[in-house]
């Protein structure tokens, strides 16, 4: 009896199994860190034209960690990515497999992707500094070392130390100038800071059209949402925009990107998927729906942020970066950033 | 005859009177079976109602007929009259009643128990293990940087929300069971609404009210013609106490329902006795109804703040900086899981100590505590004038504040973002949200009942230890409890393929994970304390001396849990169910991570926005949160009115206040002991 019953669950497990394989030839499992308002009108598009269906789950954390212990069964094919930090812990772990595709070589430059083909850059983001327009001359701060001068003692608010954009600055910095000027830097910014860090990036830009700072760091999309969104025009429009070291090492860029799991069931879906990420289509809904600079070379920013112009990129390897990721992390307990 | 107690500061709550017991059980028990299953408790409904016999059953007149609350012995042949008083038989020794069982150490029902009570230990065990197994070791770097401060802000945010909640919850309680003023039946249930609120959600409405933009200091500046926010002060809300206190607005409820449970079931004639004796109404509340309510109000701030120990919505959104996003930081930001397990044991020996703390000051005590009432309803004192206003206000405040303030903000967002909102994809993610949150409630409330009874059976401390580990669960943040499941399920899953690819060259896949079987086990998890307290405390108001009779009548340990002590335990049973129905209903952190593919539940889509500061997208959702949330107030309301009704009907036999206790309070009152 007990093995007559064992034998029937195996043979419904297998059915389950089966069916799940045969439904699987006509879809795509993804894993997304970025949120649904930016990923679905992309998704639909690539089920418009090929007709594979694309499943997500968007979590903010534990993805990672879920794609590691599911291991090879694994229904996961791609996982999206906010940050090189989180590209960077998916690689470390093992997670992801080489990819060679021409079109994705094609289409990304060398610096935004993985010299082994693990992972690639989708999007891509000036980390930007805005100032006020009545109460910061033009000129002040043009660098991000400017932004440790005296004069701007108490009137600069950034987000936290420890969130992956400023650790992914700080790091940068790292790689650039070594640690110790890194660490001056960081707490540098500390001593200048008007209130503790919190909220995000928008925050910062409501905090100086509320007199509460004069200076903030932020990624270039999130002006770009608040110019393009008549309720918060004019919090915007209260400060100048300034794209750092444009006559140094060029402004800090970072990506968002994707990696194709070990495990992939459906590999060749995913390669299209992979491929339609970084064409001209979903590169261009990406930087109309959210303003950030698409990947790839041929297609255009938005009008908006296109008006403010062309301007020199840093084009260090994000692998150094995602190298003094964790360095870069402790100097902000170690100058006590967010304290 | 209540006067010769002695009331004092600690009282010694020891009603179970063993002499009674005795007089009881020597006498010859012999009841006809027809006559019990006809007439006895189960029929009536009523909670700790006795074994009584009913009218046919007097024809016997040699059989002793004992009460089953503790203390309360009554002689069948005299049915005593409603409304007196029964002889309270002389205080006898501390005796553990437990420990009378002659029943076997094991049974089916602990085995049961252990392997389910284990089942659900894994996540939190997994997470242990995580701990011993970390990336790096992350302490030198955290305790010679911002341990400290983690530390002190944890501890700065406890305090807080404690005396906050205390203070609240207490002084409400206590006004609603033993005042009359304006509104007191409306305050009555209207003081658990902002149960309904899940503490993100009040973050969020009041730093869009509080900030520089927000409309109150819009308002102001207005008035006095400031521009900047550098020319006037406000208090600003993103702060350590700004967090307490959006704690303090929804998790007092926790306390206010335990101790008013507590407080209701407190005799009559003990407080009047002490008032007999000369007590002010200062010192009958701090000497004599407090310590009493005590393990009950401790219950209930426990819960209030294991709650605070795992928020990291709230604390996130203010940069308040505790373990609990220490423990994201060394997770997220030093990829390092393993520190952040250990973090996370950090708290959980927090959440120990305040249980130890707790039982320790309670050593003393007896685990009988007064439990239902006596034979009268308290009286409730009217209040006049001035401080009857002031009882209004100090139970209108929290109400406004908790519930009316958020949910009137989200009702005006709702409605401006409605068209945009309501759509097929709401609905079916609101269904899916109910019909999770159903099925974990009723899993954790079986599991629950299961875990109590076998307790009950067989008081091993094996199985305690296993259930009080299953019990964490609650206190681990929801993330990390999230990536507790997965291991297991991962595990099993992948053992089981790979045996099958093996012997049967068949790929099983992941079964489990990643299924919403996933979720509704985290849940469980999760919320297994609260179901088990609840239904535990229930349990443990029904006096043994009942399943012995029952035993001794031939009834199986199966029988005496489904005809007796279910029954029994209904309005507990109920409580507990809603109570991790909505708190399965807020959950977010655990719900993110392990969902399926295209699935989504109300928290997750709320979130999905307000994440990225869209509050009017967000707000039709967190609304029905919060509306869904309104159902357990409901219920129990009707629950409370439908006992006032019975007692209007004059259905007030031989336990009248016994059932408006319960179902009045509804709640758990002790710790598992």
């Amino acid at each position: 009896m007990k093995s007559h019953l064992f034998r029937t669950f195996i043979a419904a497990g297998a059915l389950l199994s089966v069916a799940g394989n045969a439904l699987a030839a006509e879809e795509v499992n993804v894993y997304s860190y970025r949120q649904p308002f930016l990923t679905k009108p992309v998704f639909d598009e690539f089920t418009k034209e090929t007709g594979i269906k694309v499943n997500t789950v968007f979590a903010k954390e534990g993805l990672i960690e879920r794609l590691m212990n599911e291991g090879r069964n694994s229904p996961a094919d791609l996982m999206l990515v906010a940050n090189v930090g989180s590209l960077g812990a998916a690689v470390e772990s093992d997670l992801a497999q080489r990819v060679d595709s021409d079109v994705l070589e094609a289409n990304i430059p060398a610096n935004f992707r993985d010299k082994a083909n693990r992972w690639f850059g989708l999007t891509s983001r000036a980390r930007i500094i805005v100032t006020s327009k009545d109460r910061v001359e033009p000129g002040l701060v043009e660098t991000y070392a400017d932004l440790t001068k005296p004069e701007l003692k108490g009137r600069i608010c950034t987000r936290s130390g420890k969130h992956p954009y400023m650790v992914e600055l700080v790091a940068a910095m790292i790689t650039h100038d070594g640690k110790a000027a890194a660490q001056k830097w960081l707490s540098g910014v500390k001593d200048n800071l008007a209130r503790k860090p919190q909220g995000g990036d928008r925050a910062q830009v409501s905090a100086i059209a509320e007199g509460e700072c004069d200076v903030a760091i932020l990624n270039s999309y999130y002006m770009g949402g608040l110019l393009s969104d008549p309720e918060t025009q004019a919090t915007a429009e209260s400060v100048n925009i300034v794209f750092p070291d444009q006559d140094g090492n060029g402004t800090h860029m970072n990506i968002s990107g994707v990696i194709m799991t070990k495990a992939a069931p459906n590999r060749d879906n995913a390669l299209k998927l992979m491929e339609f990420l970084s064409n001209d289509v979903a590169q261009s809904i990406y930087a109309d729906l959210n303003h950030e600079y698409p990947i790839n070379p041929d297609v255009p920013p938005s009008d908006l942020i296109a008006s403010w112009g062309e301007f020199k990129h840093d084009e260090l390897s994000l692998n150094a970066i995602i190298k003094n990721r964790a360095l870069a992390y402790r100097l902000a307990d170690e100058v006590d950033y967010d304290g | 005859m209540t006067a010769d107690k002695p009331v004092t500061g600690r009282v010694k709550a020891r009603w179970g009177s063993s002499a009674a017991y005795h007089s009881a059980m020597s006498a010859k028990v012999s009841w006809p079976r027809e006559s019990l299953s006809e007439s006895g408790p189960v029929q009536t409904g009523l909670n700790n109602t006795a074994v009584h016999p009913g009218p046919e059953g007097q024809s016997t007149p040699e059989i002793q007929y004992h009460r089953l609350i503790p203390g309360q012995t009554v002689a069948v042949g005299q049915n005593p009259p409603c409304g007196v008083i029964a002889p309270r038989a002389p205080d006898a020794t501390g005796r553990k009643v437990r420990h009378r069982y002659g029943l076997p150490a094991f049974s089916g029902w602990s085995v049961v128990a252990l392997l389910v009570a284990f089942i659900v230990c894994l996540p939190v065990l997994s997470v242990l293990w995580l701990s011993f197994n970390p990336e790096e070791n992350i302490w030198p770097h955290l305790v010679n940087t911002v341990l400290g401060s983690y530390i002190l802000t944890t501890l700065g945010l406890m305090l807080g929300v404690a005396i906050g909640t205390l203070l609240i919850g207490v002084s409400t309680a206590w006004l609603i069971t033993h005042y009359e003023f304006p509104g007191r039946s409306l305050f009555n249930w209207a003081l658990l609404l902002p149960f309904a609120v899940p503490a993100y959600v009040i973050a969020f409405i009041y730093t869009d009210l509080l900030e520089f933009a927000g409309p109150v200091q819009s308002g102001l500046r207005a008035l006095f013609g400031w521009k900047l926010a550098n020319e006037y002060w406000f208090p600003a809300i993103r702060t350590l106490p700004g967090a307490t206190l959006m704690l303090v607005l929804v998790l007092y409820p926790y306390v206010y329902l335990l101790s008013r449970a507590a407080f209701l079931e407190q005799s009559a004639s003990v407080l009047e006795a002490a008032r007999v004796l000369g007590g002010s109404s200062q010192n009958l509340f701090f000497r004599v109804a407090l310590p009493m309510a005590r393990p009950a109000i401790v219950v209930g701030l426990a819960m209030a703040l294991m709650e605070t120990l795992n928020d990291f919505g709230t604390v996130d959104y203010f940069a308040v900086r505790t373990l609990t996003a220490g423990l994201y930081d060394v997770w997220l930001g030093m990829n390092n899981l393993g520190g952040g397990a250990q973090i996370a044991a950090l708290l959980l020996m927090f959440v120990m100590m305040l249980i130890g703390l707790e039982k320790i000051s309670r050593r003393h005590q007896q685990n009988f505590q007064p439990t239902a009432t006596r034979f009268r309803q308290l009286t409730r004192h009217p209040l006049r004038g001035r401080r009857a206003w002031l009882a209004s206000t100090i139970c209108l405040t929290p109400i406004v504040l908790g519930f009316l303030i958020p949910a009137w903000v989200l009702v005006d967002y709702a409605i401006t973002y409605f068209a945009e909102s309501w759509t097929d994809d709401f609905r079916q993610i609101a269904l899916n949200s109910m019909l999770l949150s159903a099925t974990a409630a009723v899993t954790a409330v079986t599991i629950g009942i299961l875990l109590s009874y076998s307790q009950r059976l067989h008081p091993t401390r094996l199985l305690r230890t296993s259930v009080n580990v299953s019990s964490m669960g609650y206190a681990v943040p929801g993330a990390v409890l999230a990536i507790g499941v997965i291991i297991p399920f991962a595990t099993f899953d992948n053992t089981l393929d790979d045996f099958m690819r093996k012997h049967f060259d068949i790929s099983t896949g992941l079964l489990l994970s990643g299924t919403v079987f996933a979720l509704i086990f985290a849940y469980t998890v999760r919320f297994l304390a609260v179901a088990y307290g609840s239904v535990d405390a229930s349990m443990k108001k029904i006096s043994p001396h009942m399943d012995d009779a029952a035993r001794s009548l031939g009834h199986s340990s199966g029988s005496i849990l489904t005809r007796i002590h279910l029954p029994l335990m209904k309005s507990g049973v109920l409580t507990a169910a809603l109570v991790v129905f909505v708190d399965c209903m807020k959950e977010l952190p655990a719900t993110l991570i392990l969902r399926p593919f295209n699935f989504d539940t109300l928290a997750t889509h709320v979130y999905q926005f307000a994440s990225d500061e869209l509050i009017g997208e967000a707000s039709l959702g967190a609304l029905l949160i919060v509306l869904v949330g309104l159902a357990p107030v409901i219920l129990l309301t009707t629950t409370i009115d439908r006992s006032r009704e019975l007692k209007a009907a004059g259905i007030t036999t031989i336990d009248a206040s016994g059932d408006p206790a319960s179902a009045d309070g509804a709640a758990p009152v002790q710790t598992s002991t």
